[in-house]
C-alpha cells in the first residue's frame, strides 16, 4: 500500500517478489507487520505462561481434531470387540468402545490421546499460573480490568472443556463424574430435578449426555474460547504489555524486544518447545487408562475415583462438607402446599459456595482495590508482590483456600500413603479451610513486609559481603558493598500507598460507605514500609554508614583487602 | 392316619404344622447350601491337629482364647476354616503384631508345616472354608473379561478399578493386589479378611472367582500400555505429574529463554 503512495508503481523483479506484492498491495500486510512487527514485548520469564496456555490450546485443537476422525459420540450399546483383552465382549457404549479402538486399534491414537489430555491438564494449569502472576504482580489495574474479567472466563471455559472432555469416553471414571454433577444440579431446589431431566434427556444417564456433551466439548466451548482469546491479544496490544520497574522503564515507555523479529522467532520456538515438552510426556506417561475403569455402569464406583485436577476443589468441598453438624441436619424436607420438597444443602452449599467466593472476588477485585485506594490512574508498572504486601497476603489466603480444597479431593489417598485416618484427614482438612486463609494472609504479609524492610536495609547500607575486617584499631567489621545504581532503582522505585483517611463529600459530611473505605484503607496500608527516599540515601551514605568505616584511613585499609 | 386326623382339629395343630414346615424348609436349605460351604478338607492328619494346637495355644491363644472362643482382644476362629488361617498367618498378618485399625502384611512368621497344622487345627473346631486346591486355582478357561467385570461391580470400590488399592474409614484400608498369589486372592474371597466381606460361592461362583484371579492376572502381566502408570492412582497422580514435572520443566525453559536477553 506505501509502496504506491509515491505516485510512481513500484515493479518487483523478481517472481517472489511480484507475487509478494500482489499480496500486499491486496491485503496490506506490509502495513501489518509494520505496525505490529515493530510491537515491543519486555521479557521477564513470569511473562510466559500466558503464551504456554495459547500453546497448548493450538496443540489441544490439533489433536482433538485427530481425535474426532475416529470417535463415535453415541451411547448405542455394543459389544467390544477390539484388541483389549480383558474387555473383550463386554458390552458398552459406542463411546467407550472408539475410545479404546483409538487407544489400541488406530495407530497412534493412543499417543494423540494422551497428548490431548496432558495438554488439556497443562493448558488449565498455564492458564492457572498465568492469573496469578497477574494477581500478584498487580496487572490487572486500568486499564487491564477487562482483561482480566475475560482471563477469568477464559478459565471457567477452559475447566468447562475439560470436564466434558473428561466425560467424553463413557467410563467408569467419567461417569462417576457425570453421576456427582447430577447429584449436584438435582440439590438446587425446585428445579433441580427438571434441569437435571433436560440435561440428561430423562432419568440419569440416559442415552442422549455423551452426544450433548460432545457438542458442547467441540463447538461450542472451543469457540468461545478462541474468540476470547482473540479478544484477550487484542486487548493486550491495545494496552501494551506491562512490566517491572527498572532503569529506563516509566508508566509511558515499554523496554524489551520488538515482535519482529525477535519475539517471532522466540515465540515459534517456544511453541516448539511446549509441543516436545507434552510429546515427551504423552509418550512416557500414561494419563486417563480408561481400559482400567471399564464401561460405565451406575452401579460400581471405583476406589480412588476424582475429577481431573481443575475440578478437584469442587469435588474436595463436596468431600469435607458434613452431613450433620451435630444435631443440626443439612438436608432439609420443607412441606409445600403442592408436596414436601427437599432442600440438600449438604450438597449444594459446598458445590455452590467456594467456587462462587473464590470466582465473585476474583472477578471483582480490580474495582475492590481501586475502591480502597481510590487511585484510578493508568498503571502500566508491575509491582513486585512484596511491595503489595495486604494483596499478596490475600492472594496467598485464596490460594490455600483453594489448596485445602484440592488436597481433600485426594484425601483418600493422603489417607493411604501416609498411613493416617481417612477421618482424621477430613477432620484437619475441615479446620484448615477455615484457619489456613487467615494463617497463610497473616504469614505472607509479614514476610512481604520482612522482604521489604531487607531491600531497605540493602539500599541504606549495601550488601553483607561476608569478608569480615579488622581494623587497625582492633574493631572487627564485616564489608558492606553499596548496591549498584541498577539494583538500586529496583528496590527503591515503586508505588507505596499510604492510609486514605474518610474524605467529606462536598457537603462536608462523611458517608457511611467513605467510612467503610476508609476502613479497608487502614486494613491495607496502615502497616507499610516506605521506600528509600533519596534524603534518606544521602544521609546513610554521608554518615558513613553509621560508624562502620571510621576514617578515610580505615577505608583504605578495607579497600586493600 | 387316623389317630392323625384326629388330632388334626387339636389347638397345637397349627403350631406342630409350622414347626414341621419350618423343619423341612430349615432342612432343604442346609442341605442344598452345603454345597456352597467349600467343602472341608479332610486330608488333615490327626498328627496335624495335635501339633497345630500346641501351636495355637503358644501364638494364638493370648487374643482368640484357648480352644479358639475367642476374647476381648480377638474373635472366635470356630468355623472360619482352614483358608483364613492359611491366608492370615500365610502372608504375615497373623500373629498380629499390635491392634491397630488393620492387621498388616509383614514377614510370614512360620514354616509352611506349621501352618498347615495351625490350619488342621483350627479347621478341625469346625466347618469352614478349605484352602483351595488343584481344582479351584485352575484357571484354564476362565474369562478374563467377564472377572474384570465382576471384578468392578464386587471388589473395584475398594480396591480400585486397577487394583491399586483404596482407603477404608478410620485407618483401615483395602490393599493393592499387585503380587497377590491367586490362592490368596481365591482365599481372601472366601474368609473376607480384615475389613473385606466374604464372597461365597452363592455370592460368587467359583468359576467366577477363578475369572477375577484371571483378569488380575492378565491386568498384572500386561503392564500399562501407554507408558509408566503413575501409581494408577487415577487423576491426582496425574495431576500433580503435570504440576511438579510438566510445569517444572516448562519453568525451567522460560527462564532460559528470557536469560539470554538481559
Amino acid at each position: 500500500m506505501s509502496s504506491s503512495a509515491a505516485g510512481q508503481q513500484y515493479q518487483p523483479k523478481t517472481s517472489v517478489g511480484r507475487i509478494t506484492n500482489f499480496v500486499d498491495t491486496r491485503v496490506g500486510g506490509s502495513a501489518i507487520v509494520k505496525e505490529f512487527g515493530r510491537k515491543i514485548f519486555p521479557d521477564h520469564w513470569t511473562f510466559m505462561f500466558g503464551e504456554v496456555a495459547l500453546y497448548s490450546f493450538v496443540i489441544l485443537l490439533l489433536s482433538g481434531t485427530f481425535l474426532t476422525f475416529f470417535f463415535d459420540p453415541s451411547m448405542a450399546e455394543t459389544h467390544y470387540d477390539g484388541s483389549y483383552v480383558p474387555l473383550r465382549g463386554i458390552e458398552m457404549s459406542m463411546a467407550y468402545a472408539s475410545s479404546l479402538d483409538i487407544s489400541f486399534d488406530i495407530r497412534g491414537g493412543l499417543f494423540m490421546r494422551q497428548v490431548h489430555h496432558w495438554s488439556a491438564l497443562l493448558f488449565v494449569a498455564a492458564v492457572s499460573v498465568h492469573m496469578l502472576r497477574v494477581f500478584f504482580t498487580g496487572a490487572f489495574r486500568r486499564p487491564r480490568e477487562l482483561n482480566w474479567v475475560i482471563g477469568g472466563v477464559l478459565l471457567i471455559l477452559a475447566m468447562a472443556a475439560g470436564f466434558t472432555g473428561y466425560s467424553l469416553p463413557d467410563d467408569l471414571l467419567s461417569g462417576n463424574g457425570l453421576r456427582i454433577i447430577d447429584g449436584v444440579v438435582k440439590s438446587i431446589p425446585v428445579v433441580g430435578t427438571y434441569i437435571s431431566f433436560f440435561l440428561f434427556g430423562g432419568e440419569f444417564p440416559g442415552t442422549v449426555i455423551i452426544p450433548r456433551l460432545y457438542v458442547l466439548h467441540i463447538l461450542l466451548i472451543p469457540a468461545l474460547i478462541l474468540l476470547l482469546i482473540g479478544i484477550h491479544l487484542f486487548l493486550v496490544v491495545v494496552h501494551k504489555h506491562t512490566q517491572f520497574p527498572g532503569p529506563g522503564r516509566t508508566n509511558d515507555n515499554v523496554v524489551g524486544f520488538p515482535v519482529g523479529p525477535v519475539y517471532a522467532a522466540k515465540a515459534g520456538g517456544f511453541f516448539f518447545i511446549v509441543f516436545g515438552i507434552i510429546a515427551a510426556i504423552s509418550a512416557a506417561f500414561t494419563i486417563n487408562p480408561i481400559w482400567n475403569y471399564g464401561p460405565y455402569d451406575p452401579s460400581p464406583v471405583s476406589a480412588g475415583t476424582q475429577p481431573d485436577w481443575y475440578i478437584g476443589w469442587v469435588d474436595g468441598a463436596l468431600r469435607l462438607m458434613p452431613g450433620v453438624l451435630g444435631n443440626f441436619p443439612f438436608e432439609w424436607n420443607i412441606p409445600f402446599p403442592w408436596g414436601t420438597n427437599t432442600l440438600s444443602l449438604n450438597v449444594l452449599l459446598p458445590a455452590l459456595v467456594p467456587a462462587g467466593i473464590v470466582f465473585m472476588l476474583l472477578f471483582a477485585w480490580p474495582w475492590i482495590e481501586a475502591w480502597v485506594t481510590k487511585d484510578r490512574r493508568e498503571k502500566h508498572l508491575l509491582d513486585r508482590p512484596r511491595n503489595a504486601p495486604t494483596r499478596t497476603g490475600i492472594g496467598v489466603a485464596g490460594v490455600v483456600f483453594y489448596c485445602v480444597m484440592w488436597a481433600a479431593a485426594s484425601s483418600d489417598l493422603i489417607a493411604t500413603h501416609f498411613m493416617v485416618s481417612l477421618n482424621d484427614v477430613t477432620y484437619w482438612l475441615r479446620a484448615l479451610l477455615f484457619i489456613g486463609p487467615v494463617v497463610g494472609f497473616i504469614a505472607a504479609r509479614r514476610i512481604a513486609l520482612a522482604l521489604q524492610r531487607k531491600d531497605r536495609e540493602i539500599v541504606l547500607h549495601g550488601r553483607e559481603t561476608g569478608r569480615i575486617v579488622r581494623l587497625p584499631h582492633g574493631e572487627f567489621i564485616e564489608v558492606h558493598e553499596p548496591v549498584d545504581e541498577y539494583k538500586r532503582y529496583k528496590l527503591v522505585s515503586f508505588d507505596s500507598p499510604e492510609v486514605l483517611s474518610a474524605q467529606p463529600d462536598v457537603n462536608g459530611h462523611v458517608p457511611k460507605t467513605e467510612k467503610r473505605r476508609a476502613w479497608a484503607s487502614r486494613f491495607f496500608f496502615e502497616d507499610r514500609v516506605a521506600p528509600v527516599t533519596p534524603a534518606e540515601l544521602e544521609q546513610a551514605h554521608s554518615h558513613g554508614h553509621h560508624g562502620e568505616v571510621a576514617s578515610e584511613h580505615d577505608k583504605a585499609a578495607i579497600s586493600s583487602h | 392316619m387316623k389317630a392323625l386326623s384326629q388330632r388334626r382339629r387339636h389347638p397345637l395343630a397349627a403350631v406342630a404344622l409350622l414347626l414341621m414346615g419350618l423343619l423341612l424348609t430349615g432342612g432343604i436349605y442346609a442341605v442344598a447350601s452345603n454345597a456352597n460351604q467349600a467343602k472341608a478338607q479332610t486330608t488333615f492328619s490327626a498328627g496335624d491337629i495335635e501339633e497345630g494346637e500346641k501351636l495355637f495355644v503358644a501364638n494364638c491363644a493370648t487374643c482368640h482364647g484357648i480352644g479358639a472362643v475367642g476374647t476381648a482382644d480377638g474373635p472366635s476362629l470356630i468355623g472360619v476354616g482352614a483358608a483364613a488361617v492359611d491366608f492370615q498367618v500365610g502372608t504375615g498378618r497373623m500373629p498380629l503384631q499390635m491392634q491397630g485399625p488393620q492387621a498388616l502384611q509383614k514377614p510370614v512368621q512360620f514354616t509352611g508345616e506349621q501352618i498347615q497344622q495351625m490350619s488342621a487345627y483350627v479347621a478341625s473346631l469346625g466347618a469352614g472354608p478349605a484352602i483351595p486346591g488343584e481344582e479351584e486355582l485352575d484357571l484354564e478357561g476362565a474369562d478374563p473379561a467377564a472377572g474384570g467385570e465382576l471384578f468392578r461391580v464386587n471388589c473395584a470400590m475398594c480396591h480400585n478399578a486397577a487394583a491399586a488399592g483404596g482407603a477404608l474409614t478410620r485407618g483401615k484400608f483395602a490393599p493393592s493386589l499387585e503380587g497377590v498369589s491367586d490362592k490368596e486372592i481365591y482365599e481372601a474371597m472366601v474368609t473376607g479378611p480384615q475389613n473385606m466381606p466374604v464372597f461365597n460361592d452363592a455370592n460368587i461362583t467359583p468359576e467366577g472367582k477363578q475369572d477375577i484371579i484371571a483378569f488380575l492376572n492378565i491386568i498384572e502381566e500386561q503392564g500399562s500400555p501407554g507408558g509408566a502408570d503413575l501409581g494408577s492412582l487415577g487423576p491426582v497422580s496425574e495431576g500433580l505429574f503435570i504440576w511438579v514435572a510438566g510445569l517444572g520443566v516448562i519453568i525451567a525453559f522460560t527462564v532460559w529463554l528470557t536469560s539470554r536477553s538481559s
